[in-house]
């Protein structure tokens, strides 16, 4: 079956005068029906920066200048912003890391979702409200008859992530994206809306594109996993292979980094750093960007890009240390992994 | 002796009040007790709100509690006039989790490491000179970048800025209020490494105050969970860990994601109605005290 999103090639840069900066390079993934793709990486990645180059929601100087975005059989990038904007919401609905940002402060809440449901001309007004509360009880709101006539700041952190998400199910899109949507709640909470966005999986059967910077989060909710750095797919693969076999250093140390149960204690040994930082996306070393906090560096990849290459099907990795490995399985493929 | 005792500490925020309208008052932190041992790591866990920064902000009268006792080396902390209190600051000094806003943007790495020495009046222009270019070394900067400003710094070197800067008086206690909670992951383990190194070489002693219960667990010999303003429970990490007893560390505890996509999830959900507020804290194992 075709995948329901299908980002191809994708390469956003932001035009600054000078000095040009790519913030998401050549950036491929799939989504299939009912699945959760989770990309995660730090900040300057460019996670946030593909989500919003998905949905044409980039302000200049961000432009996307390369790659297709196919969601139900058309191209995004090519479609005039007037369709684009009927597929914002209704094709694809949006959940932020911030509700308290994202949802307005002088309008009740009932309200916001109801809008999206007239903006898309799917309820009158009159049923666009009891459409809203059907939804907060979805979203497991208590008192959704009284909740809905509420204001975004008479309700906790927990309950505006769970209106967000109802506004983004309202016109039940058959793809959502969320932006950190747990990241700015108290740990107990972040798992009650985990446990939310995967019961609404199931109810609204809808596919979910979970963006992160936490790895525990992508091991809870995700099906597979993109892992992305300095603006490329590093790694990417079911989770399981993602997180039991680990092959982009980048990866293994994000991992090795947690502190956790294995460690003790209050033992307070040293934790297993990643040394060195995020590279500027502005001044990118030249070849792999992680290499020069690579603790397996060779001199090759400090020349050319290497390619994002299945090594275990479908477990992809962009890393020399596993290039032998692909080329034996396709055979002798010459520059298989010179630059793009 | 143990270096820092936290005894009954309470801070109560009055809020709202107006024309025929009661002021309603917040028990922000509710009669909070605790001892620091001398080259410890105390870790204070709890969610927002829970009162866990406002008791390390009232330990150093950053705001003042409204009643209790602080006692560092024995004498109440709470109970010093101005002078004496500025004196004790030397001794224990504050890391913020926002290296983005506890830093002065106008001013010098060099001058924001060496301002505590200038207040303090510690040393000759040339010895603070040499003590900030020792400070940048002992948390891992480049002293080539001194007379950087602090957007020219990443957010882990920023919070290296911000030790330095703590570290300037030599104090013999740091409270540190969330470090790493506003960094890449990748570099929050650098910062709990360097960290974990200085208290090693100075003997400090860490009051560590965080969410991360992953964290708090690897580098804190003890704690206290923090619930509305409360202590729910206390005592050696391993043994909450292990068998935590109070309903709330056990929701909080369920709920710290896995990073294993086939561990077993039992997330217990936290009933309010099964809290007593007014449970007194008991000893429940050796050296383990929970409000149950």
């Amino acid at each position: 079956m075709d995948p329901l999103l299908s980002v191809e090639n994708l390469t956003t840069v932001f035009e600054i005068p000078g000095r040009p900066v790519v913030a998401v390079d050549d950036v491929s993934f799939q989504i299939h029906r009912g699945e959760t793709l989770g990309l995660v990486g730090e900040s300057g990645s460019g996670k946030s920066v593909t989500a919003f180059s998905i949905l044409q929601l980039l302000q200049s100087p961000g432009r996307t200048t390369a790659g297709r975005v196919f969601f139900q059989g058309r191209d995004l990038l090519t479609l005039p912003e007037q369709e684009v904007r009927k597929v914002r919401g209704a094709g694809i609905g949006l959940v932020f890391q911030e509700p308290m940002a994202a949802l307005n402060p002088v309008m009740r809440v009932g309200a916001q979702i109801g809008e999206a449901l007239r903006v898309h001309g799917l309820a009158s007004k009159h049923e666009a409200r009891d459409r809203a509360i059907e939804l907060l009880r979805a979203v497991k709101i208590s008192d959704p008859d009284k909740r809905v006539d509420d204001y975004p700041h008479q309700l906790s952190g927990g309950m505006r992530q769970r209106v967000m998400i109802a506004v983004a199910l309202a016109c039940r899109p058959p793809l959502v994206i969320a932006d950190e949507p747990t990241t700015a709640l108290d740990v107990t909470v972040q798992a009650q809306i985990l446990e939310l966005l995967r019961d609404m999986k199931t109810e609204f059967d809808v596919s979910l594109l979970l963006i992160t910077h936490d790895l525990g989060v992508i091991a809870e909710t995700a099906d597979r996993v993109a892992v992305m750095y300095a603006g490329r797919i590093v790694e990417q693969g079911p989770v399981r292979d993602i997180f039991r076999h680990p092959l982009h250093p980048y990866t293994q140390g994000l991992l090795a980094s947690i502190p956790g149960e294995a460690r003790g204690d209050g033992n307070r040994s040293r934790l297993r750093a990643i040394e060195g930082v995020v590279p500027n996306l502005a001044a990118l070393p030249p070849g792999c960007t992680f290499a020069p906090r690579c603790p397996h560096r060779m001199d090759v990849c400090t020349t050319a890009v290497p390619a994002l290459v299945e090594v275990d099907p479908p477990h992809a990795v962009r890393c020399y240390l596993h290039s032998d490995k692909a080329e034996a399985r396709r055979g002798p493929a010459p520059a298989a992994h010179a630059t793009r | 002796m143990p270096l820092v005792e936290v005894r009954n500490l309470v801070k109560h925020f009055e809020r709202g009040g107006g024309f025929l309208r009661a002021k309603s008052v917040v028990r922000a932190v509710d009669d909070v007790s605790f001892d620091i041992e001398e080259g410890e790591t105390y870790g204070l866990v709890g969610e927002s709100g829970s009162g866990k920064s406002t008791t390390g902000r009232c330990m150093l009268r950053l705001i003042e509690p409204t009643s209790g006792q602080v006692r560092f080396r024995g004498d109440d902390v709470l109970a010093f006039d101005k002078s004496r209190m500025r004196a004790a600051r030397r001794d224990m000094q504050m890391v913020f989790q926002d290296p983005y806003s506890s830093l002065n943007p106008r001013m010098r790495a060099r001058d924001i490491v060496e301002e505590p020495l200038i207040i303090h009046n510690i040393g000759a222009r040339g010895e603070r000179r040499d003590k900030v270019t020792e400070l940048f070394g002992l948390v891992g900067l480049d002293p080539a970048h001194l007379e950087r400003y602090p957007h020219e710094f990443s957010g882990g070197q920023r919070q290296r800025i911000g030790l330095a800067r703590a570290l300037a008086l030599n104090p013999s206690f740091v409270i540190a209020d969330e470090p790493v909670s506003a960094l890449d992951v990748s570099i929050q383990a650098q910062v709990v490494n360097l960290l974990l190194d200085l208290q090693e070489r100075l003997n400090l002693t860490y009051l560590f105050i965080a969410h991360d219960l992953r964290l708090v667990r690897h580098i804190c010999t003890r704690l206290s969970v923090m619930y509305l303003g409360k202590t729910v429970e206390s005592g050696n990490t391993a043994s909450i860990f292990a068998n935590p007893q109070h309903p709330y560390t056990r929701a909080l505890l369920s709920a710290i994601p896995v990073t294993d996509p086939d561990a077993p999830r039992h997330r217990i959900e936290l009933d309010p109605q099964s809290v007593n507020r007014d449970a007194p804290l008991r000893e429940v194992a050796t050296g383990h005290f929970a409000a149950v």
